[in-house]
């Protein structure tokens, strides 16, 4: 009973941000430069959630080698950057994981 | 619960339109594949995680089938796993979700011309992915009246495949030693960087995802990602203010 309360409820707020919102900029009248700013939007989001996941994998900042996460997501930037490829940035970014850890022996 | 678009439109369109809605539809899908194989470890994890943390595997499933929210889902659990009460954890999910009012306010203009059975499930399969799949297509010049089509197919290939994810991580469940230490959580971040960079092109672009990325490192001690929110903000503002002082004063 109270998993699907949580269902409903988890439900409803996740659906409450996603389409009343679309339905409701269409009828307000919003000035341009919200727009123009919205378009910042997409790699705003992006980067803010890949940083903390790349440098503080533990809570903390970690700059060092020892971390995986962070030298794995360098490889996969150049990557990104270099060929604009997203699957092959998906799977050097992850064979660099795991060959960046095989090389520390974690 | 969800009104499926009316597959019937499909042969509404001209014989000589630009893209047909098939043609967007299987654009869409194909478009979507690297972010599908991105996301495959995640979903897995997720519902794998949930049975090993003692969840009824219903849950799991009913997160995924209901809520489609990935990363609310994953922090759902981890909070009923610490004993968080129910409305804790769907103020969480609100706070952890609001960036979608973000993309769902940067794609309303462009649906503008939708009607609601469209609107109502698109609107449900918005996520990070989707969202980034079908805003390039909106703002691709090459014009067409079926881009909605392609935000579809985009949409129902990742909300299928994340419901069978979660299925076989239900499954695989405890087979599964410590999924977390494999480091195939990372996905999803080489994912999201494989998506990132080619969107910066410009300096503005670039101030915007530097601030961002310093912002949510500055803000990540802040509960229920509640920094996310706030570096995106800031994000958005430093993109916004860099445009403003890079381009000459042809306009205001």
């Amino acid at each position: 009973m109270n998993e699907l309360i949580l269902v409903i409820g988890m439900a409803a707020v996740t659906f409450g941000v996603r389409y009343p919102v679309i339905v409701l900029v269409n009828r307000l009248p919003l000035p341009d430069s919200v727009f123009k700013a919205l378009r910042y939007v997409p790699p705003a989001v992006l980067a803010a959630i890949i940083a903390p996941t790349m440098l503080m994998p533990a809570g903390q900042i970690d700059g060092s080698p020892q971390n995986s996460f962070l030298v794995a997501g360098i490889i996969a930037i150049v990557v990104a950057w270099r060929t604009k490829n997203l699957l092959l940035t998906i799977v050097l970014g992850m064979a660099a994981l795991w060959g960046w850890r095989a090389v520390l022996g974690t | 619960m969800i009104d499926s678009p009316p597959l019937s439109a499909a042969t509404d369109a001209p014989a000589l339109a630009p893209s047909t809605p098939r043609a967007e539809f299987i654009a869409g899908m194909k478009a979507t594949i690297p972010l599908i194989i991105g996301a495959i470890p995640f979903g897995i994890i997720f519902g794998a995680l949930a049975v090993a943390g003692g969840l009824p595997p219903a849950l799991p499933l009913a997160l995924s089938a209901l809520v489609y929210a990935g990363a609310a889902q994953f922090i759902a659990i981890g909070l009923l796993a610490s004993g968080a009460s129910i409305p804790v954890i769907v103020l969480t999910t609100f706070v952890v979700n609001l960036r979608h009012a973000l993309y769902a306010a940067t794609l309303a203009p462009y649906m503008k011309h939708l009607p609601q059975r469209w609107l109502v499930p698109l609107g449900f399969w918005l996520t990070d992915e989707t969202f980034v799949v079908a805003i390039q297509r909106y703002q691709d010049e090459k014009p067409s009246p079926h881009k909605h089509w392609y935000y579809f197919g985009s949409a129902l290939s990742m909300y299928v495949n994340w419901q069978l994810c979660t299925l076989v991580g239900v499954i695989a469940g405890g087979a599964i030693p410590d999924p977390r230490s494999w480091g195939l959580d990372f996905a999803m971040s080489v994912t999201f960087i494989g998506m990132v960079v080619p969107m910066i092109k410009n300096r503005p672009a670039l101030v915007s995802v530097v601030v961002a990325s310093a912002a949510a490192i500055a803000f990540h001690g802040l509960p229920s990602q509640l920094g996310l929110l706030v570096a995106a903000v800031c994000g958005v503002a430093a993109g916004v203010l860099a445009e403003r002082a890079l381009t000459p004063k042809t306009q205001t």
